[in-house]
């Protein structure tokens, strides 16, 4: 039996997808999930032929450069890969996989959950009753604003804004979304497309953000866009926290031009903008948008495939390009 | 000459606005009222009408006490168990309600529900509230997806039917019992259950939305909570009294549930606090109709109502006829 591959896995997986990586490499596992900077992985991947990374860990072109010169693919447990140098990866012709796909239905769910929860006012209902201090049901109550007839518009019509505008579609939601290039006719399926970026914003009652991160989208939605939202709007990210300007938006929050946040993801996670944190009108969940048993099966499933491809000398089905 | 109102309780400013316009009344915003300071608005202002909420115990004593003036009483809600339906109709006092403008909302509410027990959206917030900090292994804090799994519902009527239709929207299996099976056009595709004990095992997520009387109070008890799948999540927005709180306590703190989302309460405001003390619950208090829009509709409509009898016509949602 030919000596089974060598495989860094940076943080813990689910328990499915260590037992296959142990299964099919040596797998240098993560058992105590300590976070992993650039330079440990450099240090940790000496010998492998192969490197499972997460989001947490930044891959900039220092770190890409000098991974060994054994390393044949690099798989991230994620979409995105804005955490990758991908143009010097492609300088050492080093292939990069991810898991596209399969995550696009739970955190579109999650999307949606921060659209009701936020609109509803559900945050702060949960947390006036588990302080003990309802006193009673009245008319004026908690009165948030309904989702049904509303505006949504998505910006960033890729798989997730796809499974996203089905969902809201069934709430009764009219759906817009602004992309650089509009859908092809048989993904559109009714929602209506924004070339211009003031006209999207202008009808945007609901904004959910589902584009990808990096330097092209860096806090797109700045003062300046957000003003032209219409008054009262709803804001929701469940895609890259640095989409946001957060100074903006915790401004809007307070004066009341944004009446409601929905947020998922911030901009230098784990921390976030503690203004957040004082604010009643926004429901914040821990980056949490993939995190079912099944999704994230998939996705340890899915990037062990991309991997096992590449030292088989196959194409994967989920490089990124 | 235009009539006489009292308004016992606060209403939305667009309904107080119509109050203004259309009733002579004396404090057209509304005025939180007990039973007695009802009673002597009404005679003091030899008043044609009386618009209450759930908050207004309109009982037979109190139904008694009212002066010959008094045509109507509207309730802003869709529940009446606060009316003695059959004192009102001895004195022949036309009482109504406003069933129809909540559907929405409600099922929106029960869908945010869903998602927030299934996505531990509680934990989520608290973890976030506490300041986070830290990131997740990809192995921890995971949740249900919601898509593709079965969801039973016990009452298909029009909430439960709007509901319905919201769940395929994430491809979510609709199961029902109602005492008669529906048309196929009111079914769409539900799967009928002729016994609730028998669809029970079916149901990966379990929806209340039938009426409140002596045949459902607690029809939610230990046994039938046996016989939901393990793992099962339980959601609430009906009414507090079809489950028995103790079984469904026992069934969340053993693991027999994954979670429950619960917007009522056997007993409001004053509910059980062992549930403010459990992780995998999500507690909103009583919001299934809280927003603008919904709560100004439900105050048109029990305007309506008074306007009509007012008028010489039958009212449109009568309690009893």
């Amino acid at each position: 039996m030919p000596t089974r591959p060598v495989l860094l896995v940076t943080r813990r997986l689910p328990p499915a997808i260590e037992a296959r990586a142990a299964r099919d490499y040596q797998a240098r596992l993560n058992a105590e999930d300590t976070p992993r900077t650039g330079a440990d992985v450099l240090r940790l991947a000496q010998g492998a032929d192969a490197i499972l990374c997460s989001p947490g860990e930044r891959l900039d072109a220092a770190t890409i450069g000098a991974l060994p010169a054994s390393i044949k693919v690099l798989g991230t447990f994620s979409v995105g890969y804005d955490h990758i140098d991908i143009a010097a990866a492609r300088m050492r012709a080093l292939p990069v996989v991810n898991t596209p796909d399969v995550l696009s239905v739970a955190t579109a769910e999650i999307a949606m959950l921060l659209i009701l929860a936020a609109s509803r006012r559900a945050g702060e209902g949960e947390r006036l009753l588990r302080a003990g201090k309802w006193t009673g049901w009245t008319p004026t109550q908690l009165i948030g604003t309904g989702v049904g007839g509303k505006r949504l518009g998505i910006f960033g019509m890729g798989r997730i804004g796809r499974e996203l505008a089905r969902m809201a579609g069934a709430f009764g939601m009219q759906v817009h979304y602004h992309n650089r290039t509009r859908l092809p006719p048989d993904q559109e399926g009714g929602v209506i497309w924004h070339d211009s970026e003031d006209s999207f914003l202008q009808v945007s009652e609901v904004l959910s953000l589902n584009a990808p991160g990096g330097d092209g989208t860096r806090r797109w939605l700045n003062a300046d866009r957000i003003a032209r939202l219409p008054p009262g709007a709803v804001v929701v990210n469940a895609a890259r926290g640095t989409l946001v300007d957060d100074a903006a938006l915790i401004a809007a929050l307070k004066s009341g031009h944004v009446a409601f946040a929905g947020l998922d993801v911030y901009d230098g996670e784990p921390r976030l903008n503690p203004e957040y944190l004082t604010l009643e009108n926004v429901v914040l969940l821990p980056h949490l948008g993939s995190a079912t048993r099944q999704t994230r099966d998939a996705m340890g499933n899915l990037a062990l495939d991309g991997i096992d491809a590449v030292l088989a000398g196959r194409e994967p089905a989920n490089l990124v390009r | 000459m235009k009539p006489r109102l009292i308004v016992s309780r606060q209403i939305p400013p667009e309904v107080a606005a119509r109050v203004r316009a259309d009733f002579d009344c004396p404090w057209p915003d509304g005025r939180d009222m007990t039973a007695d300071e009802a009673v002597a608005a009404l005679a003091e202002t030899n008043a044609d009408a009386l618009l209450l909420t759930s908050h207004l115990k309109f009982g037979a004593d109190m139904i008694a006490r009212l002066p010959a003036s008094v045509k109507i009483a509207a309730t802003c809600s869709v529940g009446f168990e606060h009316i003695d339906v059959a004192a009102a109709r001895a004195r022949g006092l036309p009482v109504t309600n406003t069933p129809d403008v909540l559907t929405d909302c409600t099922a929106d509410m029960t869908l945010l529900l869903i998602l927030a027990a299934c996505r531990r959206a509680h934990e989520y917030e608290a973890i976030m509230r506490a300041g986070w900090r830290q990131g997740f292994g990809l192995g921890e804090m995971l949740g249900l997806k919601v898509s593709g799994k079965r969801l039973g519902i016990l009452g298909l009527g029009r909430i439960g039917q709007a509901v319905a239709q919201r769940a395929r929207g994430f491809g979510m299996r609709v199961l029902y019992h109602n005492p008669r099976r529906l048309p196929p056009e009111q079914e769409q595709g539900a799967e009928y259950f002729p016994t609730f004990a028998a669809m029970l095992p079916h149901c990966d997520v379990l929806s209340l939305h039938a009426r409140s009387g002596p045949d459902t109070a607690g029809i939610m008890n230990a046994d039938r909570f046996a016989l939901l799948p393990k793992g099962a999540v339980f959601v609430n927005a009906a009414r507090g009294n079809l489950v028995d709180e103790d079984a469904l306590l026992a069934a969340l703190t053993s693991g027999h549930l994954f979670a429950a989302g619960l917007d009522v309460f056997h007993n409001e405001p004053a509910f059980d606090l062992r549930f403010a003390a459990l992780k995998n619950v999500f507690l909103v208090p009583h919001m299934g109709s809280a927003t603008v829009e919904t709560r100004t509709a439900m105050g048109m409509r029990a305007l309506d109502n008074i306007a009509a009898v007012l008028s010489g016509r039958p009212p449109i949602d009568p309690l009893w006829r």
